[in-house]
């Protein structure tokens, strides 16, 4: 009898431990969903809908609150691609009042699609205008706040050791003295992966299939994301790779000086790049529109430009902002970035990725 | 129990499945289908001409048919040896097992590309980026799958069927195939077919170490959905996973429903023995297969102690900081609080409404209309595992959109997304158990006076006990790893540990992806604590027994 | 022939004492031998141990003089029994049956050909395509000897099989069994703690008590002469008296010597009779089929069991509170420990 009645308590007295331990530990229904609300009622938050590489610091942030009494809410949403496409699929009833991270791949299809609504801010740094959208409406809906160029970099000490002259541009990647050494992140999941085969577009034209050719012959790698070429592949990334040259960013340099020395043990070939621009703009239906003006008249001004390179690896749009000393000694700009008009990636993105895949795909 | 009762239980998991399945689901498709407002099947069938489609399928159904195959094979000698003999160390191994199951795709896939690229400990074997790697890493997460579900029922399993048919002359090999198994077979029909959905519709792991050779109808959903915003083929996609799901769904159904009776179980007895010399093989397959799961397990943890060209633990103490150059909003620490309590409010949701559908899928009753409703819902509530969460994801921001149920932004999403992917392993746990009740037992119990409550308790909860921990620890375990649809859905203050992992891997800086392995570390032993409690506390009640 | 030799198993620590605890017995081919002992005595240890199921932790099995510590179960040639049968679930009938046949790839039609023998052998003719669900209690004992002897195995060992069953199919299916047994001349191993089926089935008999053999022989060896006060009351012994109480019951009997030392009385060896030499008053009195059970508070020595012959014509029940004199019957008593003690087991 006893027995049977330890049966039956043992799992009822776990059971409503658990439960007990549950309740108190489950906070996450409650919490901090209510929007603020200034005096007259209007809402002080602005909802900022990002990619996932949003980093700020809250200094900076703070100071914007200081300044015009909103403060930032900020929504990730996956890679500029998701982020974009969701902004897509909920208009009409927008996920957040602004967007930041619309790169120029992905401009035109938001602003085809009809998401956002005018707005430029009134004083735009002067070096802002030439990262600017070429086509007007677009213009007048994305304001261009960042940049980075996506690069091919070399493992410098790799090939000092081996002897081999690193390779310079584009052309040199099929030389098969390279042959086996080049990764890179694929275009249709990785959105460096895309900028490079946008690079090859801008290079080649309509031969970029036979440039493809040539590089897959020439066994390159390719790799699903960025990470993966680099933290594995790549022989100076950590993880003990055996190909020297990556796809990776003009920004990445700084980032292997080793503890103690002072210079980076890679670097980027800077007549390999492709652009990419970042813009921020106000969304149709917003709900707090005047917050989100503000925040995007915020972002060009300088405490937010200088603050661009250290969260999130990109160099200002505005050239007088100062930047980190080694970006400033390492961390290169292209002098004449590939580009190719927004408008025309809306065009033939499906198409290029297509043949991209079937090139790349044995 | 009557019809009318049965449907009220029915009604609550009914319901959320609907709301946070079917609907946003039916959103996205429906955009698909009606892209201008205006239906467009001719687009849609047009889309499934494609031979591209057709590779793509292809290649989902017979890498996850084999995957499948291959988990099951490695998966019963583990189940055995864990779920049967007495050692010391049992319970570690069997929490041990589960860590795969909850390790994020991206650190994985990592893991194991260092160990397969040529310069890597098994460069030799040349499985870079070929279909066996991206099977070998499928085996690697699920296996936990078949051992805990098969290994449950093993478990209960009353030796002396066995011993009758040894003494009849059956050789241990012979036992094994006439006896263990057809008992068995409901148990691995049910972890297989769990398996085969998540291999069907995993993504991560294909992108990772497919190195995009290789596409699955998941990768082309997340590709067509993601970057080419092309909704028609997606919807065509996701409508011929679901048609492809169900149809496997039903030939499992058909079997298990077929095979499923009351066992004799060993309630009294203990079915556990000691190790025994003949058990040297099993044993010894066993030990490779776990060398196997550790051996990337083991690469994750190394290169989380390489600290630039020393050895140390300083990615560990980064874990309470925000990342080289602020890479995260919050320290991984909070992501790691957060993601206990939603992995705690993900548990209790998913026990509440899965204890609902197997109480009711579990009933056998007279008429046969009945009995095919039962087994049309039991079916229906293995659909989470089938759909693309990309599509879910989706689904939720274009359906769940506007007031009443305007969740969007809600902090609730989270774990009732990630009930709703546990629902279907807890059901499939405790269903076989429920069934392989003796009904008289039930009926015997509700003649002495018993109320229906009370005879749950008394006649059913000593048998499911076991089988119940163990779905609340796989339910806990799958709601700590579960990335893909979290990832659509967690508040960016308030990010579970997954989706933390995840934004250290995309950053650049050597300390931010030791913090991510660090990280996944973290995340793989708190899942083993976890379940070792879990295994303790079961062990702790089955002295009462 | 089955020689145990010094058998011992362990299931916990050193520290602890066996579950069978230096074990010896004999079977010769042909006969039946049950082992009796209350549960937890290990008899079903020594049972399993004996088919290759428990390893030794001392000593010997042997099977017509070969040593089977190499030998797994599934080749000893051997069948095992259950209490519940563990019928396969997943087979009919017939495919329980059959199952040892098509173990050894017997030609299909002699397999059907033997089941069909088989089923008729146990009482159950045409029954082979029936679901083992669908079973009896007592089919499914039939059913599981059945498959037990499909391939007349060299020894068969049954454990508690008619333990499950009710008492009016208990005694039908123990007669049915050992006709079975006898008739298929088959050599077996029976372990049960019911004395009457030990009795209805079994040739020799050995008593089994903590691990330990406490006595062996035939049955009528064992049923004489019970090893100590417990064995009796084990092998159904109403009661066991010692010293002056013993003596009288004794001589009441007419017993002239010997009457020192315990002495085991059935409770059918106290009968109410005009002419008996006990006297004594009737505490309770319950009349069943065969006969009238009384309790008698006897002179001088307490409460006796006793029985009464039924009312009659003409005869009137025994009440209680009735005076009664009682005959002894000196064949239904049993005087303790004179033989049949097992050496060096105590």
């Amino acid at each position: 009898m006893h027995a049977r009645r330890a049966l039956t308590t043992a799992p009822l007295t776990l059971s409503l431990a658990v439960c007990l331990a549950a309740t108190a530990a489950c906070s996450v229904g409650g919490g901090t969903t209510e929007q603020a609300t200034g005096p007259d009622g209007a809402t002080k938050t602005v909802v900022v809908a990002t990619h996932d590489s949003w980093a700020m610091s809250k200094k900076v942030l703070r100071q914007f609150t200081a300044e015009t009494g909103y403060t930032v809410k900020v929504e990730p949403n996956g890679d500029a691609g998701q982020l974009t496409n969701k902004l897509v699929l909920t208009q009409g009833s927008p996920i957040a009042d602004m967007a930041y991270g619309i790169d120029n791949t992905f401009a035109s299809r938001a602003v085809d699609e009809g998401v956002l609504a005018d707005y430029s801010p009134a004083d735009l740094p002067a070096s802002a205008s030439s990262y600017a959208l070429p086509d007007t409406v677009e213009a007048q809906q994305l304001t261009p706040v960042d940049y980075g160029d996506v690069c091919v970099n070399v493992d410098d000490t790799w090939f000092a050791k081996h002897g081999v002259t690193p390779p310079k541009t584009l052309d040199d990647l099929t030389n098969p003295a390279y042959k086996g050494l080049f990764v890179t992140p694929g275009a249709s999941s990785s959105s460096p992966g895309l900028a490079f085969l946008l690079a090859t577009v801008a290079k080649y034209g309509d031969a970029w299939p036979t440039y493809w050719k040539k590089l897959m012959a020439n066994d390159t790698l390719i790799t699903s994301g960025w990470s993966d070429a680099y933290e594995v592949d790549f022989t100076a990334g950590g993880g003990g790779g055996d190909r020297p040259i990556v796809l990776s960013y003009a920004s990445s340099p700084p980032f292997t000086i080793p503890k103690g020395a002072s210079r980076p043990t890679t670097s980027a070939l800077l007549d390999t790049c492709f652009r990419q621009v970042e813009y921020a703009g106000l969304l149709k239906g917003a709900k707090n529109p005047k917050g989100a003006q503000a925040f995007i008249d915020f972002m060009e001004q300088k405490s937010f430009q200088e603050a661009l390179p250290d969260n999130m690896y990109v160099f200002p749009v505005d050239q007088d902002a100062a930047l980190p000393t080694d970006w400033a000694k390492f961390a290169k700009v292209a002098p004449k970035p590939f580009t190719v008009p927004p408008a025309d990636i809306a065009k033939n993105r499906d198409t290029w990725l297509r043949e991209w895949s079937d090139v790349t795909t044995r | 129990m009557r019809p009318r009762t049965l449907v009220a239980l029915a009604a609550l998991p009914l319901v959320a499945l609907g709301l946070f399945v079917v609907l946003p689901v039916a959103g996205m498709v429906g955009r698909g289908f009606a892209p201008d407002g205006d239906l467009d099947v001719a687009g849609v069938l047009e889309v499934l001409g494609r031979p591209r489609v057709h590779r793509v399928l292809w290649f989902t159904v017979w890498s996850a048919g084999l995957a499948t195959i291959g988990t099951v094979l490695a998966g019963l000698p583990v189940a055995f040896v864990l779920y049967r003999l007495r050692f010391r160390g049992r319970e570690l191994l069997r929490a041990f097992v589960l860590m795969p199951f909850v390790m994020p795709t991206v650190v994985v896939g990592v893991a194991f590309r260092t160990l397969l690229v040529p310069s890597g400990p098994l460069g030799a074997l040349q499985l870079d980026g070929t279909p066996t790697a991206i099977i070998a890493a499928m085996v690697f997460f699920n296996l936990a799958v078949v051992v805990r579900t098969v290994g449950s029922l093993w478990a209960g399993l009353d030796r002396r069927r066995e011993e009758a048919a040894a003494a009849l002359g059956a050789s241990p090999l012979q036992v094994l195939r006439t006896v263990t198994l057809p008992a068995l077979t409901p148990g691995i029909v049910s972890a297989a077919s769990v398996v085969f959905l998540f291999c069907a519709t995993s993504f991560g792991v294909v992108l990772t170490l497919g190195g995009l050779r290789y596409a699955t109808v998941e990768t082309e959903i997340y590709l067509l959905t993601t970057q080419l915003l092309d909704l028609q083929a997606a919807a065509a996609l996701s409508l011929l996973q679901i048609v492809v799901v169900a149809a496997l769904l039903y030939a499992a159904q058909r079997t298990r429903a077929s095979r499923e009776q009351p066992l004799d179980r060993a309630a009294e007895r203990d079915a556990t023995r000691r190790p025994r010399r003949r058990d040297l093989v099993v044993v010894a397959v066993t030990g490779l297969v776990l060398a196997l799961v550790a051996a990337p397990l083991l690469t994750l943890v190394l290169r989380s102690l390489r600290v630039g060209s020393t050895w140390g633990l300083g990615h560990y103490r980064d874990l309470f900081t925000t990342g080289e150059g602020g890479a995260l909003l919050v320290p991984v620490t909070t992501a790691l609080a957060n993601s206990w309590r939603v992995a705690v409010d993900a548990t209790l949701l998913a026990m509440l409404l899965g204890v609902l559908v197997a109480v009711v899928v579990s009933r056998r009753p007279k008429a046969r209309a009945e009995r095919r409703a039962l087994s049309v819902l039991d079916s229906v509530f293995m659909l989470p595992l089938g759909v693309s969460a990309v599509t879910i994801g989706f689904g939720f921001l274009v359906t769940l959109d506007r007031p009443p149920l305007d969740l969007r932004s809600s902090p609730v999403l989270v774990p009732i997304a990630q009930a709703m992917v546990a629902l279907p392993l807890v059901v499939r746990t405790l269903v076989p158990v429920l069934r392989s009740v003796e009904p008289r037992q039930r009926q015997a119990a509700a003649s002495l006076g018993a109320s229906p409550v009370r005879v749950a308790l008394t006649v059913d909860l000593p048998v499911v006990w076991r089988p119940l921990l163990a779905a609340t620890g796989f339910a806990f375990a799958v709601s700590l790893g579960e990335f893909g649809a979290t990832s659509f859905l967690s508040r960016p203050d308030r990010p579970t540990l997954p989706v933390v992992i995840y934004q250290l891997v995309s950053r650049p800086g050597e300390t931010n992806f030791g913090m991510a392995l660090a990280a996944s570390v973290v995340l793989g032993l708190v899942t083993v604590a976890v379940m070792a409690a879990v295994e303790r506390l079961r062990l702790g009640s089955v002295g009462a027994f | 022939m089955l020689t145990v030799r010094d058998l011992t198993v362990r299931f916990d620590g050193r520290d602890r004492p066996p579950a069978v605890d230096d074990v010896s017995l004999d079977l010769p081919a042909g006969e039946v031998l049950a082992v009796l002992g209350p549960s937890g005595c290990g008899k079903s240890t020594l049972l399993r141990a004996v088919a290759g199921l428990e390893s030794l932790d001392a000593g010997s099995v042997a099977y017509d003089g070969q040593d089977l510590a190499a030998v797994p179960t599934h080749r000893r040639g051997f069948a095992l029994m259950f209490q519940d049968g563990q019928l396969f679930p997943h087979q009919s009938v017939a495919g329980n049956v059959g199952y040892p046949l098509r173990l050894r790839r017997r030609p299909r039609a002699e397999v059907a050909r033997r089941v069909e023998e088989l089923l008729e052998l146990v009482g159950l003719p045409g029954l082979g395509e029936r679901s083992t669900t669908h079973l009896s209690g007592g089919e499914r004992q039939r059913v599981a000897l059945a498959r037990a002897l499909a391939v007349s195995p060299r020894l068969l060992l049954l454990d508690e099989p008619l333990s499950a069953l009710d008492r009016g199919l208990r005694e039908r299916l123990a007669l049915d069994l050992r006709d079975i047994l006898v008739a298929a001349g088959t050599t077996a191993l029976l372990v049960t703690h019911d004395q009457e089926e030990a009795f209805a089935v079994a040739d020799r008999m050995a008593l089994m008590r903590a691990g330990r053999l406490v006595q062996a022989g035939t049955i009528d060896e064992v049923w004489r002469t019970p090893a100590d006060a417990e064995a009796a009351r084990f092998l159904g012994y109403a009661t066991v008296l010692e010293g002056d109480a013993a003596q009288r019951v004794l001589r009441a009997g007419g017993a002239t010597q010997g009457t020192e030392g315990p002495v085991a009385v059935r409770r059918s060896a106290l009968r109410q009779s005009r002419d008996g030499r006990l006297h004594g008053r009737v505490t309770a009195a319950r009349i069943t089929p065969e006969t009238v059970r009384l309790t008698v508070d006897v002179d001088g020595i307490g409460e006796l069991p006793a029985v009464a012959d039924l009312p009659g014509t003409g005869r009137p029940a025994v009440s209680v509170g009735e005076d009664v004199t009682l005959v002894v019957d000196l064949t239904r008593t049993a005087r303790l420990g004179r033989s049949g003690q097992v050496g060096g087991s105590t």
